[in-house]
């Protein structure tokens, strides 16, 4: 600190260098994400056009699609899969891939099922089994891919056939265990809605809280002598998230507004990010997909962080399984099974999160869900069976991967990783 | 200027031995490093320095033989153990994570925190490193797959400064270096050398080892091969024992020392 370049007392001190063209004001921060696009960095962008030119096509071809009816279905629809896709962004983030979440996610619902209407458990008890069991199945994962060395794509091919027997053996010769309607789960996932007062305040909590965090960031940056954003910056980004989110809730709340399952949703999204962003755990997780061998070097234990994400992983799938029973008020051998698997994964990767480990955000399977939730949505209006629905999401992934894989390419003809 | 040790060694192996399958990289290595001394360890290319180095640094575990840190007799079973002791090291591949930036990966394994991550703390305290070596890094917040390769250098560099060594480990640290940022490094090694530091050094240039090593330590086909004081040894006896040529002509020309040693 002692010597300081007094050259330019004005510029921040990771500005200095002067091949960097960049301030910190509001026009240079639009430039810099136009530059930032065009190297390849695409970030959240591709997936919002997608959204919307799905949106208007679907729109174009049946009214209904765009009514907030409709729309509020689709978000409570898109929860329990939305969830899967969080815990395989854990894995794919590290590198790995776990192709079992729609089995694990069956299993705990047959499980949920079996132990609350069968055998009679308190509701908690449970779903804490479930999740239980579900984390147990990651565990069981991690060891055969660290210890064993079994590549994860093989080890989760065989449990995903295994945990499918499992809740077929569970669910017994009638195959369909029902949940009453009046059970909590079952209320909390067709009938829980946010007042709309309370809708209205959570908008204005999140614009204030995006607004206070990226503040209080800014003014310690300045008074360390660093870069920071500027306050008008702030004021305009808060501003548009509240604009966007209030025009969001307004619509929704003309019909029956929010769940509370895809507030919880959002809520568990915030939490991921939060861990992957600010804290030393999720710092090791982009280490370990990106370079295992140098984040071991770093004294980082590897094998903690994958075991973390494939327990985290099968823990989510199994919360979305059971989710995903509660919703439909029943547990059967269709729960998990069909489209479930690759919907997770593709919502995943279609949000953003590469393959390829080390790249990724736990928003990815928000707005990937979206994206998936949006097609079979729009498709099941047109009365298009579910032929159709595998056609176009298996073509969306496809289209994702190669974009994943050609932002690769360009990012590192232009200089980022 | 070569500020001769007194103490005992910080760092010794004694008899250190290690093999890959069918391949003997290293067999009964002895090595010392006292404090305040810089140790140059040079060899042909797959003389088994760098798998010294990784012992050192708790990547693998020696097959036999044992390591004494401060007199006292350790394992070293992984990189955390070795940070715990006080070896840092600058691996020959560099070992950074391309997808992270410059701060993440400075401060990669020990990152700093207030309940959360401290992104600014960390920031200020990297330009600090940075612009100790003289780094020409444009920004801390790009990911380092967009660095140079001697940028990347320089962020390895700065990342074994981090904790408070007590010994550090640079394996040819100025491979990829401009002109300016080598004799940095160099500088930097004489420093830390003055600060106390034990520094073990791997180098293909005879010019660097002799500008700052204290002693040069040969391997040759994973064994020791003599161990010289930089001051009295001239360049072609260090060849000869990295080529293992006794018939290697001895030039009785002795370049003169101090010509390269002015040079940051
Ligand atoms: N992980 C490994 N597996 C198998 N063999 C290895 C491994 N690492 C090193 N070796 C072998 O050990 C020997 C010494 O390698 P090492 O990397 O230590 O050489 P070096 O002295 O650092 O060479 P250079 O000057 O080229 O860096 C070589 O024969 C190499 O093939
Ligand atoms: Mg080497």
């Amino acid at each position: 600190m002692s010597e300081r370049p007094l050259a330019e007392p004005a510029a921040p001190l990771d500005l200095l260098d002067e091949r960097l063209r960049r301030g910190a004001g509001l026009r240079s921060a639009l430039t810099g994400i136009l530059e930032r696009i065009r190297s390849g960095d695409l970030g959240a962008l591709p997936i919002i056009v997608g959204l919307l030119v799905i949106w208007t096509v679907f729109q174009a071809l049946n009214p209904v699609f765009l009514s907030s009816t409709n729309l509020v279905n689709l978000l409570m629809e898109s929860v329990s899969v939305g969830v899967i896709a969080l815990g395989v962004v854990c894995v794919l983030l590290v590198g790995q891939i776990d192709l079992s979440v729609g089995s694990v996610s069956g299993l705990s619902a047959a499980l949920t099922a079996v132990t609350f209407v069968e055998a009679g458990w308190p509701l908690p008890a449970a779903m804490a089994a479930a999740i239980g069991a579900g984390a147990a199945i990651g565990w069981i994962y991690a060891q055969m891919v660290t210890r064993l060395g079994v590549p994860s794509f093989v080890a989760t091919l065989a449990g995903l056939l295994s945990f499918l027997g499992v809740q077929l053996w569970l669910l017994g010769d009638t195959g369909a265990v029902n949940l009453p309607y009046d059970s909590d789960l079952v209320h909390f996932a067709q009938l829980a809605f946010v007042p709309a007062w309370l809708s209205y305040v959570l908008v204005v909590l999140a614009a204030g809280w995006l607004f206070a965090t990226g503040y209080t960031l800014a003014r310690k940056r300045r008074a360390a002598g660093l870069s920071a954003r500027s306050t008008r910056l702030l004021v305009v980004r808060s501003a548009g998230l509240l604009a966007a989110l209030g025009f969001a809730v307004w619509y929704l709340n003309r019909a029956r507004g929010i769940g509370w399952m895809f507030v919880c949703f959002v809520g568990l999204v915030l939490a991921l990010n939060y861990a992957l962003t600010r804290t030393g755990w999720g710092r090791s997780v982009f280490a370990v997909g990106g370079n295992a061998e140098a984040a071991r070097r770093a004294g980082i234990n590897v094998r903690r962080i994958y075991t973390g994400a494939f327990v985290l992983c099968s823990s989510l799938a199994a919360l979305g399984g059971m989710l995903a029973a509660a919703r439909l008020a029943a547990a059967n051998q269709a729960s998990g099974a069909g489209d479930v698997n690759l919907n997770a994964i593709a919502a995943a990767v279609i949000g953003g999160t590469s393959l390829f480990g080390g790249r990724g955000s736990a928003f990815a399977a928000l707005l990937g869900i979206l994206v998936i939730q949006s097609i079979s949505s729009g498709l099941t209006l047109l009365d298009l069976d579910s032929s159709f629905r595998f056609i176009v999401t298996g073509l969306v992934l496809a289209l994702a991967v190669a974009l994943d894989s050609a932002a690769r390419r360009s990012r590192a003809s232009h200089g980022r990783a | 200027m070569t500020a001769v040790s007194t103490t005992g060694p910080v760092l010794s192996l004694r008899g250190v031995s290690k093999n890959f399958g069918a391949v003997a990289a290293l067999t009964g290595v002895h090595l010392d490093v006292a404090p305040r001394q810089v140790v140059a360890i040079v060899g042909d290319n797959g003389a088994g320095k760098s798998t010294l180095v990784k012992i050192l640094s708790g990547v693998h575990r020696p097959d036999t033989g044992s390591i004494v840190f401060g007199g006292r007799e350790v394992t070293i079973s992984g990189p955390a153990d070795a940070h715990a002791l006080g070896i840092a090291t600058v691996f020959q591949d560099l070992a950074l994570c391309e997808n992270l930036d410059v701060v993440e990966n400075l401060f990669l394994g020990r990152e700093l925190r207030r309940g959360r991550l401290d992104e600014v703390t960390m920031e200020l305290r990297s330009w600090e490193l940075l612009r100790q070596l003289s780094a020409k890094i444009p920004s801390v917040r790009i990911p380092v797959a967009s660095l140079s390769g001697g940028q990347r250098q320089t962020v390895a560099i700065a990342r074994s400064l981090l904790g408070d060594p007590a010994v550090i480990i640079l394996d040819e640290p100025t491979a990829a270096l401009g002109v300016a940022q080598t004799a940095e490094v160099l500088h930097l090694i004489e420093r830390l050398r003055d600060r106390g530091l034990g520094v073990i050094m791997i180098s293909h240039s005879m010019e660097e080892v002799r500008a700052v090593a204290d002693e040069v330590a040969v391997l040759r086909l994973g064994r020791n091969n003599g161990v010289f004081k930089a001051a009295e040894v001239s360049s072609q006896d260090i060849i000869a024992a990295i080529v293992g040529a006794d018939a290697l002509p001895h030039h009785p020309h002795r370049p003169h020392r101090g010509e390269n040693r002015g040079d940051e």
